[in-house]
Order: structure tokens, then C-alpha cells, then sequence
């Protein structure tokens, strides 16, 4: 079932992405598509009672002492920030 | 002594120079950042050299040198590809999201190499955050196939893969989600290894795929390889999937001498799988993957076909898993704490949406979203849990197989290089292309990529040898002996003689 522009535009709202144009729309509507025809061959394959493997070792999470091991490195971390005041991030007001 | 050739010697031989004194650290570094400025116009392998930082290191490790302080790394230079946080250094993921990102910390990778007194030469270019078989999607530009420079070099560790080839560094550092380390190594001619999953730790390497990523290592030869895959590995408490491993020293293992000399590889078996000589091959791949086989069997090992029934269903359900867990991954850049943030925009989801479209490329763009849709609600079970069902079954192919050989001997690639453009109009055509290289990192095993020959055109063809967990030793010595045997790894680009 092939998506539409609609979709598309659902999509990059979901993922957080501004698609420019109509053209861009178009064109990634196209590429997914076809993406999305490669992907379908794995749908029709009888997976019953298969275990899902999500990762190639099967690993249980580590637990370490409960101890501080990381520094402070506020200031050198919003060194890199687009806009830091008074060790805090800004962005646009959210709250009126 | 002239300086000149030692651009084109094993890193043994750069260690035997140092030791002796017979060139210094600095003296080196400078060889290598000459030949960068001089050939790297060309081929674009290079986001960032910093000489000063460079030489800088390097005379550090003249220090230790001098001290009687070495390692097997002291001293000896080496590129890092650019999705390796380095501290202090622009990080930029060949992404216009991070172009002007300085890391704050090293990668644990960088780190180790540091701390080996490793000389960085700056960091190299890649797809963008990894995504690409072709090193076109970079932000900085295409790098080019330093065979033949209309081509492309692979990727997307593909600016690594170039500069070893030219020989703009003598080892280095890359990363392989579905092939990143073992397709550019075979499209530009040399030796890469992808170790298992959970040797190399993923700290500080920009996440792409979290549970396929993984760091690996370029060489004109298997044991350069060797060198430095011993120096990046180990436990490390801040990668969740590190595996706690006692590391393993790979060049000491290659240099025990085989008990049979004129058949170094006697008892070897090795797996041919029936998939990965189908049709889709071309025919000069063919050739010199059957005559490198032959050499193999000339050094003593036995073939024998294997079986691996799901390997065709690799290319859906990698792309499934990879672009779902990209979605995820990539959620972080928000313009909000470090990387791109758009000029205007009118509100905080504005800024979001403008930011994320103005900082990532085509292809990025679009993984995220197949990623999003196969993560949103209704399609989960059909998408993402049948990938990873079918990610069981093509690991269960392998360990059938491995019940009967020792390693799995095959193409890496169906195609060698194209030229520049010819895939990036349909994506699909680029992924289909990395049918022999996605299986292995769905199981998480260990796949190395070793020159075999060369096309009617002049471009390399690469051989992958896959092994089972943790046979990194193995693949690397097998990988050897055929190069003591052969001569495609000594085998130079004309513009790099």
C-alpha cells in the first residue's frame, strides 16, 4: 500500500523534519516507496514462534555501585550550545 | 635515510624506523601531512587536519620513544573517520548538523589510540552519520576513489578507506553498521576488519544503528590491521553492550610461525555459501574470488559449500532495524544543545522541524522517516519484531554453517566502485548492493575484507572472510597468509606510487 503526500507530511511532522517544497514531498514520497518495496518481501515469511534476537550478544544490564563517577562539565557541555544564560539552555518562550 | 618510502611500508617497519631512530615521530607525521596536502585536493578523503595538533602529538610520543616508552603504536600516524568524538576537535559526522561541533570528550576508540601514543592525522570523511555505501552523501563533498577518481570510494567509512589506499595514512579507524568498514576497504583496495560485535566500544562514536554499530580498522595489510584492531579493543563500563573480554593481542597471533610452512592454512575449512555465488555477481568478481579461492586452497585450506537460506532476506530487515533505530538515535539533535539550530523560526516545534530539516541531508532525512513509520503505533509487530525474527534466523544460518567450517569465504560486494552519481538517484539500487556484508552484522559476527584482484577497469575487488564470534585471530591470520602468498595488497593507485 504505497504512501501518500498526506502520509509523508504526517510523518515528518512525527519525525520533527520540515520538508521545504512540494518537489521535496514528492520526491520522498517516490524514494519511500520504493524503499518500502524492498521491505515488503520479509512480510510474507513465517516467523512463528521465532524469538525476536535484538541485539547479537544476549546481554543483562550491567548494574554498578550506586557512587558519583561522572564531573561537573556543565560549563565545557553549553560551551556547545546554539544559545546558553546563566547555565541554562534557551529556547523559544513555550509557556506564555 | 630517505624519508620518502615510508609511506608505503607496513607499520612494523614505521616501528623498526622509530625505534631506531632512524626517523622521528615529527619527521613522520610530516611525511604523511606533506602527501595530504598534496593529494588530498584531489580526493577529498579529509574533513579536518590540523597540523599544528598533529605534530604537536607526534612530539609527544618522540618523548616516549626517547624515554624507551613505546607501544606498538607510539609514534605511528593514523586517520580517524569523523563519527569518533575527538576532544578539543571538530566532530562533524560529515553532517551540516555537527559542522561545527567540537567535542567536548574523546571517543573511547580516540582515547585507547591516544593513550597508545597513536599520532592522529586529522579525521576523514563519510557519509553522512554513516548513511550511505558511497561516501556521496558528506556534507564536505564526495571523497573520490583514489583508483580512479571519477568513482566512488565506498563507504561509509569511505574517506578512512581512501586515505590507507593512497597511502595519506598508514592505518585507520572506521566504523561498519552493514558494511561500512569491509565494502570501501574492497573498492579501494585494502584490508578492513569489522570485529564482533561488543569488542570496540561504542562510546563517543556517533550513534547510527546502537545495536549493529561497530568500530573497526583499515591497513594496506591484515597484520597493519591487526596492529591497531588490538589497540582499539576492550571493556568499557560506558558502552552498555561492551562485552567484558580480556583483550587480545592480534599482531603476536600472526606472527607464530605455521607448522607447515608451504601450507600455512592446512586443516582450515572454509565455508563457500551457495547464496553468495548466485547470479548478481559480476563476472570479473567472480574471477578473481574463484582464483583467490584457488590460492587459499593452494595454502593448504578446503572449501566446502555452506548454506545460509535467510542471507536474501539481510538487505529488508537490516534496513528495517537500522533506519528504526536511526529515528531514535537522531531524535537527539534539537538544535537545542549542541549541533545546527535554524536562524528563524516561530515557535519551539518550529525550531525543531527547521532545525532537523536544515541539518540533515536527503538521505538521512529519509531513513529517519522510514525509521519513524516502522516505529509508529500499529506497525511495530509487522515491521521492526518480524526484522528482528528474521535477524535470529539469518544468525541461526550462521551457526549451522560454522558447524561445518571455520570461516565463510565470499565476495564482499556484487559490484567494485561505480562512478561518482550513478546510484544516488535510487537508494534502493544502493542497498541491494550490500547483500553480502548485511547479514553478518545482523548476527553481530566478525567480516573481513582482503584485495583479491582487480576489474577490467582497473578498480579492486575485495574478498570478505566472515568468522564465528570472537575469531577475529583467525580471520586476520587467514587473511595473512594469503597475503605472504600474494601480491593485491602491495598493488598502488597511480597517483599514490
Amino acid at each position: 500500500m504505497p504512501l501518500s503526500n498526506e502520509q509523508i507530511e504526517r510523518l515528518a511532522k512525527l519525525a520533527r523534519l520540515a520538508l521545504p517544497d512540494d518537489e521535496t514531498v514528492n520526491t520522498t514520497r517516490g524514494h519511500l516507496n520504493s524503499i518500502f518495496a524492498v521491505i515488503a518481501q520479509m512480510q510474507s515469511i513465517d516467523t512463528a514462534g521465532i524469538d525476536p534476537m535484538s541485539h547479537p550478544q544476549e546481554l543483562a544490564a550491567r548494574l554498578r555501585e550506586d557512587v558519583v563517577t561522572e564531573t561537573d562539565r556543565r560549563a565545557a557541555f553549553q560551551a556547545i550550545a546554539p544559545r546558553t544564560e546563566a547555565g541554562l539552555y534557551l529556547v523559544p518562550r513555550v509557556i506564555e | 635515510m630517505s624519508a620518502a618510502p615510508l609511506s608505503g611500508v607496513s607499520v612494523r617497519a614505521l616501528r623498526r624506523a622509530l625505534d631506531a631512530k632512524e626517523i622521528s615521530s615529527v619527521e613522520l607525521a610530516a611525511l604523511f601531512l606533506d602527501r595530504i596536502d598534496a593529494l588530498d585536493p584531489a580526493l577529498n578523503a579529509f574533513i579536518t587536519v590540523d597540523r599544528e595538533r598533529t605534530l604537536a602529538e607526534a612530539r609527544a610520543a618522540d618523548e616516549r620513544i626517547a624515554r624507551d616508552e613505546a607501544g606498538p603504536l607510539t609514534g605511528i600516524p593514523l586517520a580517524h573517520k569523523d563519527v569518533f568524538c575527538t576532544e578539543g576537535m571538530l566532530t562533524t559526522c560529515a553532517s551540516r548538523m555537527l559542522s561545527g561541533f567540537v567535542s567536548p570528550y574523546d571517543a573511547h576508540v580516540v582515547a585507547l589510540l591516544k593513550k597508545a601514543g597513536a599520532v592522529s592525522l586529522g579525521k576523514t570523511n563519510m557519509d553522512e552519520f554513516a548513511m550511505g555505501s558511497s561516501c556521496e552523501t558528506s556534507y564536505y563533498g564526495p571523497t573520490r576513489n583514489p583508483w580512479e577518481p571519477g568513482h566512488v570510494p565506498g563507504g561509509s567509512s569511505g574517506g578512512s578507506a581512501a586515505a590507507v589506499a593512497a597511502r595519506l595514512a598508514p592505518i585507520a579507524t572506521g566504523t561498519d553498521t552493514g558494511g561500512s568498514v569491509r565494502q570501501p576497504a574492497s573498492f579501494c583496495g585494502v584490508t578492513g576488519i569489522k570485529p564482533t560485535y561488543g569488542l570496540v566500544s561504542r562510546y563517543g562514536l556517533i550513534a547510527y544503528a546502537s545495536s549493529l554499530d561497530q568500530g573497526g580498522a583499515f591497513g594496506a595489510t591484515a597484520e597493519d590491521c591487526a596492529v591497531l584492531l588490538s589497540a582499539m579493543t576492550g571493556f568499557d563500563e560506558r558502552d552498555s553492550t561492551s562485552l567484558e573480554r580480556a583483550p587480545e593481542d592480534y599482531a603476536a597471533a600472526l606472527a607464530a610461525p605455521p607448522a607447515d610452512a608451504a601450507r600455512p592454512l592446512a586443516g582450515l575449512i572454509i565455508g563457500l555459501p551457495r547464496e553468495f555465488f548466485g547470479d548478481g555477481m559480476s563476472d570479473d568478481i567472480r574471477v578473481a574470488v574463484d582464483a583467490a579461492l584457488a590460492q587459499y586452497r593452494a595454502l593448504g585450506a578446503a572449501t566446502r559449500e555452506v548454506d545460509l537460506p535467510n542471507a536474501r532476506l539481510a538487505i529488508p530487515a537490516y534496513y528495517v532495524i537500522a533506519m528504526a533505530e536511526a529515528s531514535s538515535n537522531l531524535s537527539r539533535f534539537d538544535g537545542v544543545r549542541y549541533g545546527h539550530r535554524a536562524a528563524e523560526f516561530t515557535d519551539l516545534a518550529d525550531m525543531y522541524c527547521k532545525s532537523r530539516g536544515e541539518g540533515f541531508g536527503a538521505e538521512v532525512q529519509r531513513r529517519i522517516l522510514v525509521g519513524t513509520y516502522v516505529l509508529s503505533h500499529g506497525y511495530y509487530d509487522a515491521y521492526y519484531l518480524q526484522a528482528q525474527k528474521l535477524r535470529r534466523l539469518i544468525a541461526g544460518d550462521f551457526r549451522r554453517a560454522f558447524a561445518e567450517c571455520d570461516l565463510i569465504a565470499g565476495p564482499t560486494s556484487p559490484v567494485t566502485a561505480w562512478t561518482l552519481g550513478a546510484m544516488s538517484g535510487d537508494p534502493v539500487q544502493m542497498y541491494l548492493a550490500d547483500i553480502y556484508t548485511t547479514p553478518v552484522n545482523l548476527a553481530g559476527l566478525p567480516g573481513l575484507s582482503h584485495p583479491c584482484g582487480f576489474d577490467a577497469g582497473g578498480l579492486p575487488v575485495g574478498l570478505q572472510l566472515i568468522g564465528d564470534y570472537f575469531s577475529e585471530a583467525k580471520l586476520l591470520a587467514a587473511a595473512h597468509r594469503f597475503q605472504q602468498a600474494t601480491d593485491w595488497h602491495l598493488r598502488r593507485p597511480a597517483l599514490a606510487a
